[in-house]
């Protein structure tokens, strides 16, 4: 019985050996087989070239700033704003989701220019910056962008020493440019307001949305931090308030009269306020009958209010 | 102390392209490419790096025991480099001509042991203790197989003189050597040379001693797949995880000074020393060509970096072993496969030659 089992712990021992000199041998052979690889090695070949996947023995290494993959022509990497086609329309900085593009406009009296693929332009980018560290590159800005001038290119190694430099700056406008700019927009509007109230003294419902936007404009432009979101209210307000003039004037006047109520006693907070009350007036009383147009707006508009809100407070 | 004067250089130039080469192997078996920066192909890369450890500051940890810290990588790299001093470096060249020069070599290297101890001890850290334990287990253990094998080579070639050890393998012998030993084949060798007169050869059976020896002086020297003691994946580097500097360099060095010292010794007991490869054919005398001064460094140095690609080979092969699987490849295999061997070279000395 204990012969048997000796002979047993034998075998076993026998087999340990066996198999550690197979093993090994096979483990040295293998390495060795690398080894005589290693003579060959992988070339910098991109993705299109139909040997990518087959490079399959040497050195896999690529001494990157050196040698590098080339990537294609459609790589969407680093972002690139061609400012001259771009219309500012702020599309692209709603849709961020990180957030990273910020845009700095301001209005012209009149048309400034066209884009090359005949968009007219009729806002001055006083500042369009894309800040590379935050973006995601999931490319939603360069699908909105209308005119086409947001895009992607294919450089993909910015890296930077600074992070501040990763903010990239694609205005062109100096500051002298810029303060022309805002001052000819603020003369001309002064001299429209002036006109406006030329004309239209004599009845009073009109002069009072001119007020009202008088009230909401004069403390963003004491703060000129916002202005982003001056451009939406002042376009779309007047076509609003056009509108509204033709159609119900009477259904105005309450609504009027809740707006001074409020923003006399707090003064940075009008600029939210109007814009509710008008989407409860208009969603209360007044559009039933009329105007279905205008209504998508108002409702539009309020959505930039409620992101903006948790900010400010 | 012409092989002081040639060895201490030669360990110094063969660290920096040991380094390099090391680096290099490992790369191409791991489908990299290794160091390319310094100079062409990186061959500065070893260089700017002992350039940057020894403008390190030498730091002595506030809680360690100064004098056993500060003395250890002495210890461990003379008692490696002590062993340089009785290696026959080529003909007529042999340092000091120590009758029992072997057991000289064996004894003086086994005090490494007590400078990693000095160095874990006095680092006051428990992963330095946990590495110089280790340390000190693996040595001591595989002490006793690469004892047993060396024994059988000493039997075989009946001295303990490295330097006569060596005649006794090539054409220079006065005694005559068979074709593997074996009297009755009646074919006498020693006029032929080359291969033929090697250890390995005069006696097959030492190649499984010299398998032994290998693996046993790779845990000599703490190489990988027996690196244990310095295994940073655990211990951060065992004994030497609190030197810096040029006292981190001497453990560095004196790795690669037992490495080298494995690879010559190896070199020596086994394939023929400073003797050539090549053998004497007729009327092309290959060996006598090729016997000299300075052909004998250069095959004894030839054939320790042969070695000493196969121990970078292997180390860049195998995964490190648990201390218990150590324990049992030494104690359990390695020990009684040494003890038969020697027993078998007994009886072939006794028998054959
Ligand atoms: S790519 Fe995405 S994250 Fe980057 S700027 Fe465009 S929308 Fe924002
Ligand atoms: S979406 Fe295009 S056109 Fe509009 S602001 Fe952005 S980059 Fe300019």
């Amino acid at each position: 019985m204990r012969s048997v089992e000796a002979l047993d712990d034998m075998s076993t021992y026998a087999r340990n050996i066996g198999q550690a000199i197979k093993t090994l041998s096979e483990g040295l052979k293998l390495t060795f087989k690398y080894l005589l690889q290693a003579r060959k090695s992988r070339e910098p070949i991109g993705v299109e070239d139909p040997n990518y996947f087959k490079k399959e023995e040497g050195t896999v290494t690529l001494q990157y700033p050196y040698e590098a993959i080339p990537v294609p022509d459609t790589g969407r990497y680093r972002l690139h704003n061609e400012i001259d086609d771009c219309i500012v329309c702020d599309k692209c900085a709603k849709v961020c989701p990180v957030d990273c593009i910020d845009i700095e406009p301001i209005k012209s009296a009149e048309e400034i220019g066209k884009t090359s693929d005949g968009t007219p332009k009729r806002l001055y980018a006083a500042k369009f910056d894309i800040d590379m560290a935050k973006c995601c590159f999931c490319g939603l800005c360069t699908t909105v962008c209308p005119t086409e001038c947001l895009t992607m290119t294919k450089v993909y190694d910015f890296s930077e020493y600074d992070v501040r430099d990763h903010n990239y700056v694609f205005a062109e406008m100096t500051p002298l440019e810029i303060l022309t700019k805002q001052k000819a927009y603020e003369e001309h509007q002064a001299k429209k307001e002036a006109e406006k109230a030329k004309t239209s003294s004599v009845s009073k419902p009109v002069t009072r949305p001119e007020a009202k936007v008088t009230e909401t404009t004069a403390p963003s432009e004491a703060t000129p931090v916002k202005p982003k979101f001056r451009p939406k209210p002042m376009t779309k307000k007047p076509t609003v308030s056009d509108e509204q003039q033709k159609t119900g004037e009477g259904a105005e006047k309450p609504v009027k009269a809740e707006e001074t109520e409020s923003t006399s006693p707090a003064k940075p907070k009008p600029k939210f306020r109007p814009k509710p009350t008008i989407k409860q007036a208009s969603t209360s009383d007044e559009k039933k009958e009329s105007n279905e147009i205008p209504k998508p707006k108002p409702v539009f508009k309020p959505k930039p209010m409620i992101k903006r809100k948790p900010k400010d407070e | 102390m012409i092989t002081f004067l040639f060895f201490l250089p030669f360990l110094l130039g063969f660290v920096v392209i040991g380094v390099y080469g090391e680096r290099k192997i490992a790369a191409f078996i791991q489908n990299r490419l290794g160091p390319m920066e310094v100079g062409p192909k990186g061959i500065l890369q070893t260089i700017a790096d002992l350039l940057k450890m020894l403008q390190k500051e030498d730091i002595l940890p506030k809680a360690a025991d100064g004098k056993l810290f500060l003395a250890a990588p002495l210890v461990i790299f003379a008692a490696v480099f002590a062993g340089y001093a009785v290696l026959p470096l080529t003909e007529g060249v042999a340092g000091a001509g120590v009758a029992a020069g072997l057991f000289f070599l064996l004894a003086i290297v086994s005090l490494d042991v007590l400078g990693i101890l000095m160095a874990g001890w006095g680092s006051n850290n428990k992963f330095a203790l946990f590495g110089a334990m280790r340390s000190v287990a693996q040595i001591i253990s595989y002490e006793v197989p690469l004892g047993l094998s060396i024994l059988g080579v000493v039997m075989i070639s009946q001295t303990l003189d490295l330097q006569e050890m060596t005649i006794n393998q090539g054409i220079l012998t006065a005694q005559p050597i068979y074709l593997f030993g074996i009297k009755s084949l009646g074919l006498e060798v020693g006029h032929i040379g080359g291969f033929l007169s090697w250890n390995v050869v005069q006696s097959p059976i030492l190649i499984v001693s010299f398998v032994i020896f290998f693996i046993a002086g790779l845990a000599e020297a703490n190489r990988t797949p027996f690196d244990l003691p310095e295994s940073e994946s655990e211990l951060i580097g065992g004994y030497h995880t609190e030197y810096s500097g040029f006292r981190w360099g001497l453990f560095m060095l004196a790795e690669y000074g037992m490495m080298l010292l494995i690879s010559f010794l190896g070199a020596i007991l086994f394939f023929g020393g400073w003797n050539t490869p090549l053998p004497n054919i007729g009327t092309l005398a290959l060996a006598d060509w090729t016997t000299g001064l300075w052909w004998g460094g250069f095959w004894l140095i030839g054939k320790a970096m042969v070695l000493i690609f196969v121990m970078m080979w292997v180390r860049w092969t195998y995964p490190r072993l648990r201390v218990d699987q150590l324990m049992d490849l030494s104690w359990k295999y390695l020990t009684p496969i040494a003890v038969i061997v020697l027993f078998i070279c007994g009886v072939w000395r006794l028998w054959m030659i």
